[in-house]
């Protein structure tokens, strides 16, 4: 994905394009001045692979947290109905672990945040 | 021992002077102390290694504020604890009143506790569910027993706020 930053014109006339990143090169524009000024314009994007590839919240089993503990934790971190919050706390139970929530990265960690804050095993996990 | 909702609290009747002083252990109990395994428990990492950048970032910034909340809830714990101070008959039953507005706190704590001995005596799942030993036997014994009675006080909050809504 292309990244660039657009800056004010220049003294000497030119309106400067810094091309930050691009898929296989770097490199720095200057372009002729136009009649009108060009607006600033200031566009930072995160690469594809921030973008577009979801992480997943994955809770892990531990022999300590008692399981109606986990199901709470479940319907009050992710807002499950209690059915959902138990087939999730079974799945930790029997499989070693359960994926709770796939979308993206920062609010899979804000889950993770909360998750510890209780005290449960929980990672973040990117897919793919 | 007696446990049982009264409007807004719960009461923990006829505490013998033994399960006193396990209550009393909680906060305790919940710090990692010296315990690399207790801390590492309670402050487990986010990611796999290989995620390096979000798990320093992780000890930078989330680690103290787990750290602020996990001790925000033993000192609610500590404070209510202070009913058990029976100072002139120290051998006598006492009662606990714990008020379900500090249920969180508790269960936080009993949490921290049993986490962090389970960490530093490393039991095994044979041990943590055997729950006819015998809690005698040795310091290990007495610390599974820890960790089964605060679980079984936190079995009993969590029945409870649920019945209360």
């Amino acid at each position: 994905m292309l990244t660039f930053f657009m800056n004010r014109p220049r003294r000497n006339g030119a309106a400067h394009c810094e091309i930050l990143s691009g898929p296989s090169w770097t490199g720095v524009i200057d372009v002729p001045r136009s009649t009108l000024e060009m607006p600033t314009i200031e566009k930072q994007e995160a690469t594809s692979e921030e973008i577009e590839m979801p992480w997943n919240v994955v809770v892990h089993n531990d022999p300590i947290n008692l399981m109606s503990y986990v199901t709470m934790v479940f319907q009050r971190v992710f807002g499950y109905p209690r059915e959902r919050a138990e087939k999730h706390m079974l799945e930790v139970h029997h499989n070693g672990r359960s994926i709770l929530w796939s979308g993206v990265r920062e609010r899979a960690e804000l889950y993770v945040q909360q998750l510890h804050g209780y005290l449960l095993l929980a990672t973040v996990e990117k897919i793919g | 021992m007696e446990i049982c909702r009264q409007n807004e609290a719960l009461e923990i009747r006829e505490l013998d002077p033994f399960l006193a002083e396990l209550l009393r252990q909680i906060p305790e109990s919940a710090r990692p102390k010296d315990s690399l395994a207790a801390e590492e428990r309670l402050f487990s990492p986010p990611a796999a290694p290989e995620e390096k950048v979000l798990r320093a970032e992780w000890k930078l910034y989330v680690v103290p504020e787990l750290r602020r909340l996990f001790q925000s809830a033993t000192e609610t714990v500590r404070h209510d604890l202070q009913q058990l101070r029976c100072t002139d008959k120290p051998f006598a039953n006492c009662t606990l009143c714990i008020p379900m507005v500090h249920a969180d706190a508790w269960l936080s704590a009993l949490n921290q506790a049993r986490l962090a001995i389970a960490a530093t005596c490393q039991f095994t799942d044979h041990e943590l569910c055997d729950h006819y030993r015998s809690p005698l036997g040795s310091r290990r014994d007495l610390s599974l027993f820890q960790v089964n009675f605060y679980g079984f006080l936190q079995e009993f909050i969590l029945r409870e706020m649920e019945g209360g809504g």
